[in-house]
């Protein structure tokens, strides 16, 4: 019988009561997240404002889930799109089919998608899941629904994470604040 | 008028009987027959309109303190676990009770179609009133402290022996409600807490027999007074105290002995087959028998509503220690707040660790300083010698408990904290 360890005991408790709560209140308070944090697919740019993407697909094609569509056009030498030949006409990922592997990151010999960190992606309809340029560009702020629900509010969005820094591959992709 | 005015006279100047009256209604044809009675007039009477008010006050205020004790345990039992525990629902909470409250009223209702119907609506029903209706004895003050009137219900000079019937009682509900439930889980759990509600009454009893006898009294409001003169009583009966602490921790179902209601290795308990309002009256009458209990050690071991006689002799603001509700609030909290703590410490002993506890550990202790305490009774010994044989408990125990440590284990490698 260990009256004395009952007491230890008694006293391991009282000092957790004043201690702080680990806990996060996640919509009132931002998740840290990693910087390494699989969220949403960022398409970024050049510093120059040209797009990395240059549609060469491999993203698709390393794909395990399928989830990714590229359909691929001949830049405009005049007022290109991309800094490549070709730049991506249409470049669409189905969020609901993506399992968030990276694997199209690692695949991408130009850099040009990368994960985000975004994550707050519910919504409705099973076409709002497909995230098209328009949505994942790099100076593209929050999720579909984020950015609806701010249009609709007309607050600012808000995104519910905080990362101690953006790892560089994430070239001008601002965090929140 | 004569008439009417002597039927009044036989009503007022028994505040015992007219407790019971309030307490239970049946007993209200005792009243007329009081007149004879000779009382020990501790307390002026109160009218009876006024002893309905504190009745009614008594029972909302244990409600409500049913209810904030549900959150405050909540809340504080999740800072125990490093959590922040329910906060959402109004600032800081405050109206989770409420929010609890609808939803358990609200629920659907079951009642087992092979059930005892009648008993099975009436069991909890018994449960819950039997719990309230110890609370009235307990003194908040001295006379007169409640606007003019006594703060207390009901002034009976078989206080003690009241708390302990009535509390008994309250047992039958647990047991009727596994019975007429059905149900062999809950039958078997009814058995298992009313067995072991019963232990713990064999100890309890036992335990507070040495108060009693020291005193002389089983009046509430008298056990107070003698601490007034002679000091606390758990100077006196430091045993005693800790047996009664334990047993009233059993007696309320509380964490270490709280197999009345396992849900997390038993299939629940005598509970089982209830759902929504009957069930939180289960919940109501375990917590209601929580307060009284933390109502109950203060009164009879730490000089009830009265404030440590040391405090009175400070000069400038002894004064403000003496309001008459604050130290019994005070007291009531740290009993409360103990309890919660325990909960939030220790495990659930098994079935056959509780049965030896009470019967092996407790019930012999309590009869062992029962019996010393009747021989210095008895023998007319000064007091001060229970004062000195509690020392020596606490040492003998102090020494046991060092004795019986384990020593350290050595750090383990690469626990880095």
């Amino acid at each position: 019988m260990g009256i004395a360890a009952l007491a230890q005991s008694m006293g391991i408790t009282l000092r957790a009561l004043f201690s702080k709560p680990v806990t996060i209140p996640y919509p009132d308070a931002p998740v840290p997240l990693k910087p390494r944090f699989h969220g949403r697919h960022v398409l970024t740019r050049h510093p120059n404002g040209l797009e990395k993407c240059i549609g060469c697909s491999l993203c698709a094609a390393v794909c395990p889930a399928y989830a990714i569509y590229v359909e691929a056009a001949e830049n405009d030498p005049n007022n290109p799109v991309s800094a490549g030949e070709r730049y991506a006409k249409v470049y669409e990922i189905n969020m609901l089919r993506c399992i968030f592997c990276g694997l199209c990151e690692e695949a991408c010999p130009t850099g040009a998608v990368v994960m985000g960190y975004d994550f707050e992606m519910a919504d409705y309809r099973y076409s709002d899941f497909v995230y098209g340029k328009e949505d994942m560009l790099v100076e593209v702020e929050g999720t579909k629904p984020q950015r609806r629900e701010a249009a609709y509010t007309g607050k600012p969005i808000k995104r519910g994470y905080a990362v101690p820094y953006v790892r560089p591959e994430l070239e001008g992709f601002k965090p929140p604040k | 008028m004569s008439q009417a005015q002597d039927l009044r006279k036989g009503w007022a100047p028994n505040p015992r009987y007219l407790g019971l009256a309030v307490g239970a209604l049946p007993m209200a044809g005792l009243a007329m027959a009081a007149e004879a009675t000779p009382a020990a007039q501790l307390s002026a009477t109160d009218p009876l309109w006024m002893v309905g008010l504190k009745a009614f006050l008594v029972i909302f205020g244990l409600l409500t303190a049913f209810a904030y004790m549900t959150l405050i345990e909540r809340r504080l039992l999740a800072r125990i676990q490093i959590r922040q525990g329910p906060n959402r629902v109004g600032p800081l909470g405050l109206l989770q009770p409420l929010a609890d409250a609808i939803k358990s009223i609200f629920k659907e209702d079951l009642v087992v179609s092979r059930a005892d119907k009648v008993v099975f609506i009436l069991a909890p029903m018994i449960s819950v009133t039997f719990a309230v209706l110890t609370f009235g004895l307990i003194p908040f003050g001295p006379k007169d402290a409640f606007f003019g009137y006594d703060p207390w219900v009901i002034n009976l000079d078989v206080g003690l022996l009241y708390v302990f019937a009535v509390s008994e009682i309250a047992i039958y509900g647990i047991f009727l409600a596994g019975w007429a439930s059905n149900s062999k889980y809950a039958l078997l759990g009814s058995l298992r807490s009313s067995a072991s509600l019963i232990s713990y009454e064999l100890a309890l009893g036992i335990s507070l027999l040495a108060p009693v006898l020291l005193v002389g009294s089983l009046n509430l409001q008298e056990i107070v007074e003698w601490q007034h003169q002679n000091g606390w009583l758990i100077l006196y009966m430091l045993p005693a105290f800790a047996i009664f602490l334990l047993t009233s921790m059993a007696e309320a179902a509380r964490t270490p002995f709280d197999l009345p209601e396992a849900e997390q290795e038993l299939v629940g308990g005598y509970n089982t087959e209830y759902s929504s309002i009957k069930w939180a009256l289960f919940q109501m009458a375990e917590y209601i028998h929580l307060i009284t209990a933390s109502a109950l050690i203060p009164t009879i071991f730490l000089g009830g509503w009265r404030m440590p006689g040391f405090m009175e002799q400070i000069p400038l603001i002894g004064g403000l220690f003496a309001l008459p509700y604050l130290w019994m609030f005070a007291k009531i909290a740290l009993f409360l707040f103990f309890f919660i703590w325990v909960r939030g410490t220790f495990f659930r002993l098994r079935y056959d660790q509780l049965m030896v506890f009470s019967w092996g550990r407790l019930f012999p202790l309590a009869l062992v300083w029962f019996l010393l305490s009747a021989l210095v009774v008895a023998f007319k010994w000064p007091v001060a010698l229970l004062g000195w044989l509690s020392l020596l408990s606490l040492v003998v125990f102090s020494a046991y408990v060092i004795l019986t440590a384990k020593p350290k284990p050595m750090p383990r490698m690469g626990a880095g904290d």
